[in-house]
């Protein structure tokens, strides 16, 4: 099975990320496209790590921490976000323009 | 011929995930959006099974569906935010959406172009199973293994210190 067929499915989820983090007003919701993005990373990694073999295991090593460390920035974001709703009463992301210039 | 049914189980799985992924950013409920990402998220599993990772895709099942959608739940439980059918979407869909479009489309065919008669031979390998992987993190990669269990030590302070409330901070 040709390996760009896995590289397009990857490139496919991580474009719908993209439309979610730009289209999105809730902060979890821009988080949960995140995720989209990092699991289009993943696939990448374990379809190379697929086409290479007995050579590609490095592949899933990487994959496994690219979980760990989504995982990490799942907790981090939320505190962020329940502090941000405890402090606000909002989570809109367009109402945080506090730092923009 | 195993090939053809290995190549319709992937065409049925990559239109499961589109559509699961095109849903999780348009519904207009935000339980039905984190729903959604658990679909995907486990026909992504599928795919690792698919591509002889069971490794992966078994913590995936764990990390990203047991753990990662319950974290997003307890958030938009405790955010209270409208679960109903408000417009979570801004004004710059439209550009949102020609953005991805041009993502996507520039990504693949880049993909495409280079990786051209690559294939993925299934029959030759029995796949990489636990024990290599577990001898290549233990050994070449024990560094950055320890890294990350700081690291997750570190975000797991600091989310406490972030969301905890100050002493004689009120109730709002």
């Amino acid at each position: 099975m040709p390996v760009a067929y896995f590289l397009v499915l990857s490139a496919l989820l991580f474009s719908i990320g993209v439309y979610g983090v730009l289209a999105r007003q809730h902060a979890v919701l821009v988080l949960l496209s995140v995720e989209l993005m990092l699991n289009a990373a993943n696939i990448n990694l374990v379809a190379f790590s697929a086409m290479l073999g007995d050579a590609g295991v490095p592949g899933q090593v990487f994959a496994l921490f690219v979980i760990a460390v989504a995982a990490a920035e799942v907790g981090v974001g939320l505190a962020i976000v329940i502090l941000i709703y405890r402090n606000r009463q909002s989570v809109d992301i367009d109402e945080m323009s506090l730092m923009k210039w | 011929m195993a090939d053809t049914y290995l190549q319709i189980i992937f065409w049925v799985l990559f239109a499961l995930m589109g559509i699961a992924g095109i849903r999780v950013v348009t519904t207009r409920n935000v339980v039905h959006a984190a729903l959604y990402l658990v679909a995907t998220l486990l026909g992504a599993a599928s795919i690792y099974i698919l591509l002889y990772a069971e490794f992966v895709a078994w913590v995936q099942v764990l990390v990203y569906v047991g753990s990662v959608v319950v974290l997003m739940l307890f958030g938009l439980m405790l955010t209270k935010a409208p679960i109903g059918s408000a417009n979570f979407d801004n004004n710059q869909r439209l550009i949102a959406a020609i953005c991805a479009g041009l993502v996507f489309a520039v990504s693949s065919y880049i993909m495409v172009e280079a990786f051209e008669g690559q294939e993925i031979d299934f029959t030759g390998t029995a796949g990489t199973n636990v024990q290599s992987i577990g001898e290549a993190i233990f050994s070449i990669y024990v560094l950055p293994f320890e890294i990350v269990s700081l690291l997750l030590l570190a975000a797991l302070v600091g989310a406490i210190v972030i969301s905890r409330r100050d002493e004689g901070e009120v109730e709002s």
